[in-house]
């Protein structure tokens, strides 16, 4: 445990850059990214509960008892969970509207309850902290930018987060090409991105 | 043994605080969630349907409670008099309950105008209910009392084309609100005036 807690940061952003690395949470990934606000705004979300788990759970660590440590660690993403959909529907209705069901299923994405078995539950407060902020910004690159790929080539238009307003890219001529938008498409973007990663890595 | 009963005691304590705590949260939120729901949700609708009231019909609202749900009613004022509330009601479509915002005018009993707030009808078909404005003008300037069908059951209502269930659940809803109508029009009248 000699890293220091800007490696645990930094390691998020590429080396374990979730889900292209650690292909996890691939639920949301490939749901939500139909559009740059709505990836954006998943993002966010995962990275609030990531960061507030992540850093109570390595508070908790030496509370919890080992045999129930998956149940614990269950109820307090649930609550942060739950917390987040509460403050989004009373501050981002729209938001809330178009994410739906894929809010309260942050509880269950893999990368939540990963961190916090595999890294926070091991670590103190400030890598864990470190931790979570590193892998929920580097989520939520790669949500932005699999949702820019998708709905510029998709329904030929970018949604800027916050503002919702809706640029036209390539003007009205423009065919979309559907399929891009579709649940198939975000594993083909994904995996043409992934391939694209693993080339520049080699080098 | 002692084992057991501290498992116990921690998951117990964890969810009882994470309880406590949700409590709060909603507490502090629920008023805000509420306007929010009714800007987004209700609001357009409402907007659509009470087109050219003089006062604002989100904030001029109140409740009645019928049985076990309260329902929300928004005033709608017309060349200067208080004459028009609007309330949803809900009716059976293809994919679940579809939300129908009545609008009626107090003095004649016509209904004002419907409008579609939430549904899960498949996307292009059974949608159209609400997004085609000619299926819902159909319901405008008729009594309120009408028993509204769709006419292939008979009724005089134009079904939006391939989405009859849709159709449907839309005429249940507003023979619903009907019957709500009737039910509580006293209380409408008093609480209008108070």
């Amino acid at each position: 445990m000699a890293k220091s807690a800007v490696q645990e940061f930094t390691k998020g952003l590429w080396a374990e850059i979730p889900p292209f690395r650690l292909v996890l949470g691939l639920c949301p990934t490939l749901a939500v990214t139909k559009s740059l606000e709505n990836g954006v705004g998943m993002g966010v979300a995962t990275t609030f509960v990531l960061v507030c788990s992540n850093v109570l759970i390595s508070l908790l660590r030496n509370v919890i008892p080992k045999k129930v440590r998956i149940a614990c660690f269950i109820i307090v993403i649930a609550t942060f969970v739950t917390v987040v959909e509460l403050l989004m529907q009373a501050f981002a209705y729209p938001l809330f509207l178009k994410l739906g069901i894929f809010i309260p299923l942050i509880v269950v994405n893999c990368i939540v309850l990963g961190r916090a078995e595999a890294f926070a539950a091991k670590n103190t407060v400030i890598p864990s902290l470190a931790d979570g902020l590193g892998i929920g910004i580097g989520f939520t690159l790669s949500l932005a930018a699999l949702s820019v790929f998708r709905e510029v080539l998709g329904s030929g238009t970018l949604t800027l987060p916050l503002t919702g307003a809706s640029l036209s890219v390539f003007g009205p001529a423009f065919q979309p090409f559907s399929f891009m938008v579709e649940a198939p498409g975000a594993f083909v973007c994904l995996g043409l991105m992934l391939c694209v990663m693993n080339m520049l890595g080699k080098k | 043994m002692r084992d057991l009963i501290k498992l116990f005691v921690v998951v117990a304590l964890f969810s009882a605080v994470a309880g406590g705590l949700l409590a709060k949260v909603r507490e502090a939120t629920a008023e805000k969630i509420e306007i929010q729901q009714l800007t987004f949700v209700k609001g357009p609708t409402i907007d659509q349907i009470l087109e050219g009231c003089s006062n604002n019909p989100l904030e001029d609202r109140f409740k009645i409670e019928d049985g076990e749900r309260s329902i929300d009613f928004f005033i709608g004022e017309f060349d200067g008099a208080r004459n028009t509330v609007a309330f949803e009601s809900f009716g059976k479509g293809f994919g679940g309950d579809i939300g129908v915002m009545v609008a009626v005018n107090l003095e004649t009993d016509e209904i004002v105008g419907i409008g579609v707030t939430t549904h899960s009808e498949t996307p292009g078909v059974g949608s159209k209910a609400k997004t085609d404005p000619g299926f819902a003008d159909q319901f405008a300037g008729q009594a309120i009392t009408e028993a509204f069908s769709v006419k292939a059951d008979g009724g005089s209502v134009d079904a939006v084309s391939g989405a009859t269930i849709t159709s449907r659940g839309v005429c249940t809803a507003v023979v619903d609100s009907a019957d709500i109508y009737s039910r509580l029009k006293d209380e409408i009248l008093k609480n209008i005036e108070g």
